[in-house]
């Protein structure tokens, strides 16, 4: 999972503190693994010499400075281009592709057209495989069938998924 | 719109059932000797789709186009003949006859197509065997399991040397094994006879035996990979 | 599995056995909600087992009122019919009554009528008659005023010149379409032919039934009600797999096989009460409208139609226990598991050994009874017992033999295949409809064959040429001086060609004569000179004189001459009266040759001018005439009729060309007319119910076919191999039993087989049979071939 096309997408909505970044992130994907302010502020910084991102403005109300990050026109663009690649279809996708259902319904992107060109991608990947397992031998043909398992279960999360965007829309974006 | 050198093709189709529409705006193509799985969720309209392109169901507007020929222009007795002659039919279940023997069922298609009884017999038994199933040529339907009435059918859909076969969720009542089993004999067949498949399925790992799939949701029909 | 399950004895746990009730109740009350409840579907199938059964009920009802209707009409027949001890007349009293039979015919319907002459001031009235009616006035039934009032009755109403005064009761009245007619006359006598009657209803008991009639009876009714069962026996079994469906569903909630059964059974046994219901309901229905239908000639009134009770009783406890032991039966071939329905294939074919003994039995007790003359006595339980153990076993073979064709049809047009594969498979639903329709038309050809015979007996016994006469004339009323002008007016009739008549009385020879010898006789013609030229070459002859006329055949004229000599006394009449009427020959009588008259006939023995008899008045004189007619002329038997009745409203008047018949074997007859082809549309019902059923169950695959590309006309053809293939079958056992059967009722009874294609009309029908159900049948097949079929949400 990419936290820095994360991050960038939470800024898509408006300029932010780190520290508001990282509480957003940590209310919305982090349940289990909630960021450190360290890995925000390195991100931030790495993102600030991309040119991704600038800062908006240096506010220091009686307390240590607070810098507040803006995303560029730059930004914005390595975030559609993110959201619109599939993922490479393996085990275990859920959490990517679960932030980026939710980034494209909060920055109003279309998170049907995401999924399904993450179904098509799997069902390449599930061809390819079902092809190795035609030719191969039976050890080929139980490893495959492993991985097509998975990737089938991928392919069920992802339809039902499609199937749930406007109950999950409300609940992102209210 | 219509992709060229397609074998069947079918353009903006739209059919309503009562007043819920089954197929609204759909568009489909298949080349000759391609497996082309149509996918999408319960009452998204995929058989409606398969039924139009079979001409078995005429849609309320759009054109089919089969080999050059209007489908959907064509009077009931020509679908009919069109539909004994070039194209071949696999369904979930309760598609062969339960008191003809597999070899008669398998040979069916042939004999209404006018071929006579014995050589319809003989190349029904080739088909059969090349399903492995040809122990089963005395057996009525009744008496074999799931897979082997399936394998059945499907060499009953090939027995005619069609152009087109349409499966309606093929291996929607069998186990994995059996499933796969099926389809990979299907697929082959089909390879080998360069025959086009339009398969309606919602199992991906099915739908993994085509070249290509289209997603039908709300009655539209959707080719990633010609849009993409 | 479920094998084992049967036949585990009894549960662990021992229940008492008011406990067992109580569950067999449970279950049985379990059956008939479901069925009284259960939904659409569930009522579906209850109201089609209802009419089903509820149509074989009524047909049993009225079956069962048979038998009063026929004594309700036999009774009001005695009550109008007049003592018939023919030698003894009562004396003239202020209450009796002088009556001339003037019944006649009228386009084929009978026509009763009598001419009545009150002898006092208070004649006996006939029942259903108010009032005595005045000469030149009749009393009609209702039938009968309706024909005279309609176009059709116009030849009729010029034989009956009589005013209509009133109406005849029903009491007076054998059935609704009783043509009767009772005239008033002052000028009848008994030299008329008039008889004196003193009261109504002395007829004494009607005949028994002839033991030949007796079996015929038995097999009418066997005949009909066998079907009529099997067509029962299909509706309870209307929607049966659904019901296994539904049976299958509580299984799966732990119900056991045996409770599975006992609510089948009350399934059944509510539709079948329901049945019985309805049954009753149709019966009191149809028979308001007995007075407005005639079948073939039979009509009866609402009121006769009154179920005998026992056989009402039988019917209310063999219907709902049929309906029981056959759900019970069918389920037998079904194994209800818990997660759906096994058809348990027959893995072993019908056999033949137990079927094959009925129909041979009954040949053996036919055999046994061996043939019967007409002059011994009949007994006819052994042939009715033989007779319906034939039919019953030709019910019997049919599954069997449909079952072992069937098995060896290989091959042929797709059509073909499909349905002969499906009869492989299944031809228990057939053959049962079948069954119905061999016994049926088995038992029908026997019995026509044995009323062609019976009908053809009679034919040869009278000998009569039809070619030369048409119809044959006598009255009593016409004498020797107006013989010629009869002649003349039935000559001038429209449409005859020839007549003959004359004026004869039996002449014998007086004297004693033993029992063992025989008396002379012959006939004695009384008529004109012109009459008796042109019966015998007679040269010169004037008013007075008298022949004796010889016949070419030497013997016969030796044998006129012991009667006629001349000189002698002639016994003139009666010989057994009480004062025989002597007259003497004269001797100066010429013999002359007789000569063949128009119609090729002689007239042999003494003939008379009327002054020869002097003022002798000659009783027992009748007049006897053969008409011929020209046959192409439309209504020349009813100008004919007219004629006659002008000339003596007594004259009888006979047509050769019908054919006579026992009144009562026509009756039979005609019931078994109006039976068969009431069973055939019964059955024709059954075979569609079946039929349709079956497609609906197959709807995913006929879909299926259509997707194919299967034409229409392949499954329509399918569809009627499937009922024609069964039905051939039958109809060949059927015509071969029926010839059998009908042949050895034939012999036993010493008659000879006039007739033996009387089965076309039976293969007729049977053919229209199958036409019927295909025709019915393919509008839903076709219907049913659409796609909607391939939904699988």
């Amino acid at each position: 999972m990419s936290i820095a096309h994360t991050l960038l997408g939470l800024l898509e909505s408006g300029p932010r503190h780190g520290y508001d970044l990282k509480r957003t992130f940590d209310e919305k994907f982090g349940q289990d693994r909630p960021l450190h302010y360290g890995q925000v502020y390195s991100t931030m910084s790495r993102l600030l010499k991309n040119g991704l991102v600038q800062v908006d403005g240096v506010e220091s109300e009686g307390g240590p400075e607070r810098k507040r990050y803006a995303i560029t026109d730059a930004g914005i663009t390595d975030v559609s281009q993110w959201l619109a690649q599939p993922e490479k279809p393996e085990p275990y996708l859920q959490s990517t592709l679960y932030t980026k259902v939710v980034l494209a319904l909060l920055t109003d992107r279309s998170a049907a057209g995401l999924l399904d060109t993450q179904r098509s991608a799997h069902l390449r990947m599930m061809r390819i495989l079902t092809d190795r397992k035609r030719q191969g031998d039976l050890a080929d043909q139980l490893i495959c069938d492993h991985a097509l398992f998975h990737l089938e279960a991928d392919l069920r999360w992802l339809e039902l998924t499609a199937a749930r965007l406007d109950q999950l829309a409300k609940v992102v974006a209210p | 719109m219509i992709p060229e050198a397609s074998l069947l093709a079918a353009h903006d189709l739209r059919k309503t059932y009562g007043s819920t529409p089954a197929l609204d705006g759909a568009s489909f193509s298949v080349h000759p000797g391609e497996v082309v799985a149509v996918m999408g969720p319960s009452g998204s309209g995929k058989s409606t789709l398969l039924h139009c392109l079979a001409g078995i169901i005429t849609p309320d507007s759009g054109t089919i186009t089969y080999a050059g020929r209007e489908l959907s222009a064509m009077p009931d007795a020509e679908r009919s003949a069109l539909r004994r002659s070039d194209f071949g039919f696999v369904f979930q279940f309760g598609q062969l006859v339960p008191e003809l023997t597999c070899l008669e069922n398998v040979a069916l298609p042939l004999r209404l197509d006018g071929v006579k009884r014995k050589a319809a017999e003989r190349t029904a038994r080739e088909w059969m065997e090349r399903l492995e199933v040809d122990g089963l040529g005395a057996q009525r339907p009744g008496e074999v399991s799931g897979g082997q009435g399936q394998r059945v059918a499907v060499a009953r859909a090939l027995a005619g040397s069609p152009k087109v076969i349409f499966a309606d969720e093929p291996t929607g009542a069998l186990d994995s094994l059996n499933g796969e089993r099926v389809m990979e004999l299907l697929t082959q067949a089909a390879r080998t006879t360069n025959a086009a498949v339009v398969l309606v399925t919602h199992e991906a790992r099915v739908a993994a035996y085509s070249d290509r799939d289209v997603t039908v949701r709300d009655g539209r029909a959707r080719d990633l990979e010609h849009s993409a | 599995m479920n094998l084992l399950d049967e036949k585990r004895p009894a549960p662990p746990s021992h229940p008492s056995p008011s406990a067992r009730t109580t569950t067999a109740l449970r279950d049985l009350g379990l059956g008939i909600r479901f069925a009284a409840a259960g939904g659409r579907e569930g009522w579906t199938r209850t109201l089609l087992t209802a009419i089903g059964v509820g149509l074989g009920v009524t047909l049993l009802l009225l079956a069962s009122s048979i038998p009063h209707m026929l004594d309700a009409r036999s009774a009001r027949s005695a009550a109008r019919s007049v003592s018939d001890t023919s030698g003894i007349q009562p004396p003239a009293s202020g209450t009796t009554v002088l009556r001339l039979d003037t019944s006649s015919d009228y386009r084929g319907q009978e026509i009763d009528g009598y001419l009545m002459r009150a002898e006092g001031a208070n004649p006996v009235l006939p029942p259903g008659v108010g009032r005595f009616p005045a000469p030149g006035e009749m009393v009609v039934s209702p039938a009968l005023r309706e024909l005279l009032d309609s176009p059709d009755g116009e030849l009729l109403r010029e034989r009956l010149p009589y005013e209509i005064t009133g109406t005849i009761d029903d009491a007076g009245l054998r059935a609704p379409n009783d043509l009767l007619y009772y005239a008033g006359s002052d000028t009848l006598t008994r030299d008329q032919g008039a008889r004196r009657v003193s009261d109504y209803g002395r007829a004494g008991k009607s005949e028994p039934l002839q033991p030949v009639l007796v079996v015929l009876l038995v097999m009418v009714c066997v005949v009909l009600l066998i079907p009529v069962g099997i067509f029962i026996a299909t509706a309870v079994r209307f929607g049966g797999d659904r019901r296994d469906r539904r049976l299958a569903a509580l299984r799966l909630v732990g119900v056991d096989i045996r409770s599975t059964r006992r609510i089948a059974a009350g399934e059944a046994l509510f539709g079948s009460l329901l049945g019985l219901l309805a049954g009753a309901g149709f019966f009191l229905i149809a028979r308001q409208f007995a007075d407005l239908v005639e079948i073939r000639g039979i009509m009866a009134f609402p009121g006769d139609l009154v179920p005998a009770p026992w056989l009402a009783a039988l019917v209310v406890v063999a219907v709902p226990l049929t309906a029981v032991l056959v759900t019970l039966g069918a389920m037998r071939s079904v194994v209800i598991e818990p997660l759906g329905v096994v058809r348990r294939g027959r893995e072993r074919g019908r056999r033949l050994w137990w079927r094959l003994p009925v129909p041979l039995l009954g040949l053996g007790v036919l055999g046994l009874t061996g043939r019967v003359t007409e002059t011994e006595p009949v007994e006819p339980y052994p042939i009715a017992l033989g007779a319906v153990l034939v039919l019953v076993g030709l019910a019997l073979l049919l599954p069997w033999l449909v079952e072992a064709c069937v098995n060896r049809l290989r091959g042929g047009p797709v059509p073909w295949q499909l349905a002969t594969r499906r009869l492989q498979l299944d031809s228990g639903a057939a053959s049962r409809a079948v069954s119905g329709v061999t016994v049926a038309v088995a038992g029908a050809i026997a019995l026509q064959m044995l009323f062609a015979a019976t009908s053809a007996d009679f034919e040869r016994a009278t000998g009569l040429d039809t070619s030369k006469a048409q119809f044959e004339a006598s009255s009593v009323n016409i004498t020797g001086e107006n013989a010629a002008a009869a002649v003349a007016k039935l000559r001038a009739t429209s449409g005859v060609e020839a007549v003959t008549g004359s004026v004869t009385v039996d002449a014998s020879r007086p004297g004693d004569y033993g029992s063992d010898d025989v008396r002379p006789s012959t006939t004695l013609t009384i008529g004109t000179c012109d009459t008796l030229r042109e019966l015998a070459r007679i040269g010169a002859c004037a008013d007075g004189d008298t022949f004796v006329a010889h016949p070419t055949d030497q013997e016969s004229a030796k044998w006129v001459d012991k009667t006629a000599r001349k000189g002698g006394s002639v016994q003139v009449g009666e010989t057994s009266g009480t004062a025989p009427l002597l007259w003497t020959l004269p001797a100066d009588s010429p013999t002359v040759q007789v000569r063949p008259d128009e119609l090729g006939g002689e007239h042999e023995g003494i003939m008379a001018t009327p002054g020869a008899m002097g003022t002798v008045t000659v009783r027992g004189a009748t007049f006897q005439a053969l008409i011929r007619v020209d046959e192409t002329v439309p209504d020349v038997a009813e100008y004919v009729r007219n004629t006659a009745a002008r000339l003596d409203p007594g004259m009888e008047l006979f047509a050769w060309e019908e054919i006579e018949q026992d009144r009562q074997y026509a009756d039979i007859r005609t019931g078994l007319m109006v039976g068969a082809t009431l069973v055939l549309l019964v059955i024709a019902a059954s075979m569609l119910v079946s039929q349709l059923e079956q497609l609906r169950e197959r709807r995913r695959l006929l879909s299926a076919l259509a997707a194919f590309g299967t034409r229409r006309a392949t499954l329509g053809w399918s569809v009627l191999w499937q009922t024609a293939v069964p039905v051939t079958l039958g109809l060949t056992v059927a015509v071969a039993g029926g010839l059998g059967l009908g042949w050895t009722l034939t012999w036993m009874i010493s008659k000879s087989v006039a007739d033996w294609w009387v089965f076309w009309p039976m293969l007729g029908a049977g053919g229209t049979l199958i036409m019927l159900v295909t025709l019915v049948s393919l509008p839903p097949l076709w219907r049913l071939m659409r796609q909607d079929g391939l939904r699988t949400e």
